[in-house]
């Protein structure tokens, strides 16, 4: 695939047809995904939301190398703060392109709240903090229902508005050029072209000034202070760009789910993150962007396979869909770390393919 | 331009310990400009703390200095290379797993200002600034004759072209005053004598060089000026042929003086 991309990177009509294909698939698969079943492409649109989880925790593990465990804490405040600013809860019903801004802005200054106290932590000391941090964001959740009902404690948050623009609704099913759009399916396009902005910004920072901070702070802490790198400054920078990151995502899953609650905020979740990050291959985005699709798709994909393939060689079920699932999963990784451990798509590759051109 | 002996670095009487052990017990020296100062010494002489304190990886415990009239004790070491003085580490501290291109790009930081702003939305004058980074770090690559491996990842890089790299990255800084931290250690002889002319074409280019070396050799050959240490105090600073036959250095590093 590398060798493609660098041969395509020599004929930029190949590359230009390239874009024009992978474009026009991505356009017509929520279609193709809706035909099989309206579950597929929410699955499709969650998965889109872990690109963004994983592509902004990728700045701080990836780039940076501060490992987060408690990164899904920056997702719940994202979450929360839609989900307070547009329910019925408090009444309020802000439109949703004041609210996004305010959700990343909190989870920005979380961001700081967790990376100022762990400045001196490396490692894993500072994976134990952050893994605090996360528990303790969410157990607030859980509790601040009393004395002030703040966020309705482990109930959660419901009939949380979806996005609207003037009469546009995100929610409602609408039918044009006889094509049905149900609300999924404009979540998808919208998801997209937030996609394709996430993954420019990303681009960008790591070719960048600030980008080479960031890994130069990974790579060697007392070298890149040597070189001027302020790196209280720079580890800041980078824990509020990923938590802001989070903070959209959040949002969007928010006004998506139209319910959320304190249960999809729990550990395993920041785990999660940070292995499609890893097996990905840390540091490179493309990477990132495979391990999330991967780690979102497959445990789905077996969801629906692993019984009627049980069936089918077994003539009954011998394990449970649910169990089997996850031993594959874990499986998969233990596999993935053994064999590749710079994950599926290592960082720098790239670099090396195209050393000679620049 | 080498005229009035104004000193670029003035310290005095620093002191850094450890514990119980004093690693300085009050130095005191003078780097002109445009000089090659070397600093040698036994080891655990406190070559290398000297250095940590001068680029303020150390605080000292006492003591002042002052680099080109500014003083400079208790800045961190990101503010002391913004006033001009640049190091290399006893054992080389690249980025490993960055390109030899990238490491150098990254010593032009503290001489540059884009944030993450500029690098999302690429104005005009991030991209002047970003295409000005990499003009830099090409032409010091080629300065130090490693320019054909820009896109080898450092960590792959030969140990004297590492030594190299870091030399470019830490001219990247523009500094006043290159410390260099053993430089030649594990280098062979072809080797030695091509650092010794890139270190002779740097001090002709106006950068002054403090040099720890245990190559006595080079460090004769090579600097205007030679500083002794031993158990953290100096015990002798002069021309190098005065030095190497100083009694005191004699019975430091050979435990005696010689029949």
């Amino acid at each position: 695939m590398i060798e493609a991309l660098a041969q395509m990177r020599r004929h930029p009509a190949a590359l230009w047809v390239a874009v024009v294909l992978v474009a026009a698939a991505l356009l017509v698969l929520p279609f193709v995904l809706a035909s099989v079943g309206t579950a597929w492409v929410r699955i499709t649109n969650l998965a889109i939301l872990f690109i963004f989880l994983s592509l902004g925790l990728n700045i701080v593990v990836g780039f940076a190398g501060l490992l987060d465990l408690g990164y899904i804490a920056f997702y719940a405040v994202g979450a929360y703060t839609y989900a307070l600013l547009a329910s019925p809860h408090f009444g309020l019903h802000l439109p949703f392109w004041i609210i996004l801004p305010i959700g990343a802005a909190l989870a920005c200054l979380f961001g700081v709240l967790l990376g100022a106290p762990t400045l001196k932590l490396r490692g894993d000391y500072l994976a134990i903090v952050t893994l605090g941090f996360g528990e303790i964001v969410r157990i607030f959740l859980n509790n601040l229902s009393q004395p002030v009902n703040l966020t309705n404690g482990p109930q959660g948050v419901t009939l949380i508005d979806p996005f609207t623009i003037g009469h546009f609704s995100f929610a409602r099913s609408e039918t044009f050029l006889g094509l049905t759009f149900s609300g999924p399916i404009k979540y998808y396009y919208l998801l997209m072209l937030v996609l394709l902005a996430v993954i420019v910004i990303n681009v960008r920072l790591e070719d960048s000034r600030i980008g080479r901070a960031w890994i130069a702070i990974r790579e060697d802490e007392v070298a890149a202070q040597a070189m001027g790198i302020n790196t209280r400054n720079i580890k800041l920078l980078a824990f509020a760009m990923g938590a802001s990151f989070g903070g959209i995502a959040g949002g969007m899953f928010s006004a998506m789910q139209g319910f959320i609650s304190p249960e999809s905020f729990v550990l395993v979740e920041s785990i999660m993150v940070v292995s499609m990050v890893v097996l990905g291959g840390m540091g490179n985005i493309g990477g990132v962007v495979i391990g999330a699709l991967l780690l979102s798709f497959v445990p789905e994909v077996l969801r629906y396979t692993v019984e009627p393939v049980q069936r089918a060689v077994f003539g009954r079920m011998l394990i449970e869909p649910e169990v089997i699932r996850m031993l594959l999963f874990g499986l998969a990784l233990v596999l993935m770390m053994l064999y590749r451990p710079a994950g599926i798509w290592p960082s720098k590759t790239r670099k090396r393919e195209f050393a000679e051109q620049d | 331009m080498r005229t009035a002996p104004a000193a670029l670095l003035d310290a005095r009487h620093i002191e850094k310990h450890f514990g119980g052990v004093a690693a300085l017990a009050g130095v005191s020296l003078t780097i002109r400009r445009n000089e090659i100062y070397g600093l040698i010494g036994p080891n655990g002489a406190g070559k290398t703390t000297l250095f940590n304190v001068l680029t303020g990886l150390y605080e000292p415990d006492g003591g002042r200095f002052e680099f080109d009239g500014i003083n400079l004790v208790g800045l961190k070491p990101h503010n002391v290379v913004g006033h001009g003085i640049a190091r290399t580490f006893q054992n080389t501290r690249l980025f490993g797993n960055m390109t030899a291109l990238e490491n150098v790009m990254v010593g032009r930081h503290v001489r540059t200002h884009a944030g993450a702003l500029g690098a999302i939305l690429r104005g005009r004058r991030t991209m002047a600034e970003e295409s000005g980074i990499r003009r830099r770090a090409r032409e010091l690559l080629d300065y130090v004759g490693i320019a054909r491996h820009s896109h080898a990842l450092s960590k792959n890089l030969s140990y004297g072209d590492q030594r190299r790299l870091e030399i470019a990255r830490a001219l990247a800084t523009e500094p006043k005053l290159l410390a260099l931290d053993e430089p030649a250690a594990g280098m062979n002889a072809t080797e030695t004598a091509e650092l010794r002319g890139l270190l002779i074409k740097i001090r002709d280019d106006e950068v002054t060089i403090l040099l720890i070396e245990h190559d006595v050799k080079l460090v004769m050959g090579l600097c205007d000026r030679v500083a002794v240490l031993d158990y953290g105090k100096k015990i002798a600073e002069g021309e190098p042929v005065a030095v190497k036959n100083d009694p005191e250095v004699i019975r430091a590093y050979l435990g005696g003086a010689l029949p």
